[in-house]
């Protein structure tokens, strides 16, 4: 087992590249799903703020109507 | 107008365009672990050590993969643009722009596992060889399209402009490799031919093949979950959006 | 249509002309640049010689991209280049005119130049010759591909580095045939190869620039 860790010698080389290559190809998804999330919540956010808004004005309206 | 005849236009739209890459996301990234895995397993335990230069030579399996997914995805950034510039389709300038960060990761891959394999065969981290050279400065068109993209406020203006400087410089890579493969004969001979395609044992090309398909499925599905999230940040005002699933929950 | 032509690179002259602080910074530029690499490198004559043509070549790019910025920003400013883009002539004729001009700023003072500093490199009477020949062919080029970058990046804060950052990758082959040739004359190789590549690349910039840049300038000015 070992021996194929030593790869012939190369170790380091061949390790590093397909360490890097792995490190990048798996962080690279997670990003985008991070980025995912944090679009979600600004929407979310964006609509409950726009809803809060609509029935505050109904609100409104409906005190001007019983003034 | 007859029903049947396909409408191309009908993914046009964001908003039909996103539930479809929500459908198809899934699909290609199993499909690019299963190959990834098969690919992985074939280029350690399949592919027969190389009479010259013994095990050091796996870092092919990955290294070729990545320089061809560079180049390929650069490619496929130009025909969006065109697509984006003609027909003016808001979805193709978000796919270059999704696009462009995967391609970035891939040239830099390149350059790292090509440093990684000249270390032991030619002595040194960094050969001005053609392609390594050529392939650095696809690395700075990469950087030059996220740069120009992101100092842009307005998105619209900024994919049409992306989109030029896109067509540009794939106008200019053949000028580049050609000027940089004359440029080093001239300094160091024939440069060492790293990967002659045919004369590798086929097995070798095999695994290189299934990397590279695998390289190409996963980099569509981080394209097309990524681009759902620029059409989610682009079109948040948009009440399709606030309708969503996700955002109810 | 070549009425127009004139006119405009008459115009962009005079006002280049007016306040002549512009072109005279890229001219210092291109000199200081140069007179430094011998401070850094050491005044040894035969490595001087030896790095002469890397040397003036990178400072000319870096002299005609610094330019650039000048190149449409003060008609976008002020609203002629609006103007510019609607007349009745082709816009890329226009484009044409303002590189034109351009170039006769930047462009020809650098190749007037080089000799002069030629000698600081002591390089000797035929080598100054084919680079000012390389020079003054491959400067056009590197206006032209410039301006699209210049139009790209129009209106944009920090303009002037992404400048670089777009067009440096796109003036490589201008560089690697326009070093190249100077040293394979120098070396006896004969540099015509190099000078016809040189040629090639003005002549599909010149053809495909003008159109890239109108196509930038529309994007930009809307």
């Amino acid at each position: 087992m070992k021996e194929f860790f030593n790869m012939g010698g190369y170790a380091l080389y061949v390790w590093g590249s397909f360490a890097m290559t792995a490190l990048l190809m798996l962080a690279e998804p997670l990003l985008v799903r991070r980025r995912r999330k944090l679009a979600l919540q600004r929407i979310s956010r964006l609509v409950r703020s726009k809803s809060a808004q609509a029935s505050k004005k109904i609100q409104q309206t409906q005190q001007d109507i019983d003034k | 107008m007859s029903s049947n005849r396909f409408n191309w236009f009908r993914f046009s739209s964001p908003a039909t365009f996103y539930p479809l890459a929500g459908r198809l996301v899934p699909w290609f990234s199993a499909i690019a672990i299963i190959l990834i895995v098969i690919g992985l397993y074939m280029s350690f335990f399949v592919a027969p050590t190389d009479y010259k230069q013994g095990e050091g030579y796996r870092i092919i399996f990955v290294h070729v993969p990545a320089s061809w997914m560079s180049m390929f995805i650069y490619l496929v950034m130009a025909f969006w643009a065109i697509i984006g510039l003609v027909f003016n389709t808001r979805v193709s300038g978000m796919m270059v722009q999704s696009l462009a960060p995967t391609g970035a990761l891939f040239t830099f891959l390149a350059l790292w596992t090509g440093a990684f394999w000249g270390k032991p065969m030619w002595g040194t981290w960094w050969v001005w060889d053609a392609r390594l050279t050529s392939e650095l400065i696809l690395f700075f068109l990469y950087i030059g399209y996220i740069a120009l993209h992101s100092s842009i406020d307005d998105k619209r203006r900024a994919d049409r402009a992306s989109a030029i400087l896109v067509l540009v410089g794939v106008v200019n890579i053949p000028i580049i490799y050609y000027s940089v493969k004359w440029w080093n004969t001239l300094h160091q001979g024939a440069s060492v031919s790293v990967k002659s395609g045919s004369s590798m044992a086929s097995i070798m090309l095999i695994t290189m093949l299934i990397m590279a398909l695998g390289f190409w499925f996963y980099s569509i599905a981080v394209a097309l979950a990524r681009v759902r999230s620029i059409i989610l940040e682009r079109e948040r005002d948009a009440n399709w959006v606030s309708e969503l699933p996700e955002i109810k929950r | 249509m070549f009425k127009a032509f004139s006119t405009v690179v008459m115009r962009d002259l005079l006002l280049a002309m007016r306040h002549r602080s512009d072109i005279l910074t890229t001219l210092f530029f291109f000199v200081i640049a140069i007179s430094l690499f011998p401070l850094g490198v050491g005044p040894e004559l035969n490595t001087l010689r030896e790095i002469a043509p890397g040397v003036f070549w990178v400072a000319a790019l870096l002299a005609s991209m610094l330019s650039l910025e000048r190149l449409f920003a003060i008609d976008f400013a002020d609203g002629t280049l609006e103007q510019l883009l609607l007349t009745p002539q082709p816009a890329t004729i226009l484009v044409l005119a303002k590189v034109l001009a351009h170039w006769l700023i930047t462009g020809v003072p650098l190749v007037l130049l080089s000799p002069l500093l030629g000698l600081q490199y002591d390089l000797s009477s035929d080598v100054i010759q084919v680079l000012m020949l390389t020079l003054l062919l491959g400067t056009p080029s590197l206006s032209l591909i410039g301006a699209i970058g210049a139009a790209l990046t129009l209106g944009l804060r920090g303009g002037g580095v992404l400048v670089s950052l777009l067009v440096l990758p796109l003036y490589i082959p201008v560089l690697i045939f326009g070093a190249g040739a100077v040293e394979a004359t120098v070396s006896g190789l004969g540099g015509t190869g190099h000078i016809s590549m040189l040629a090639a690349i003005f002549l599909l910039s010149l053809v495909i620039a003008p159109l890239a840049t109108v196509a930038a300038l529309r994007v930009s000015a809307e």
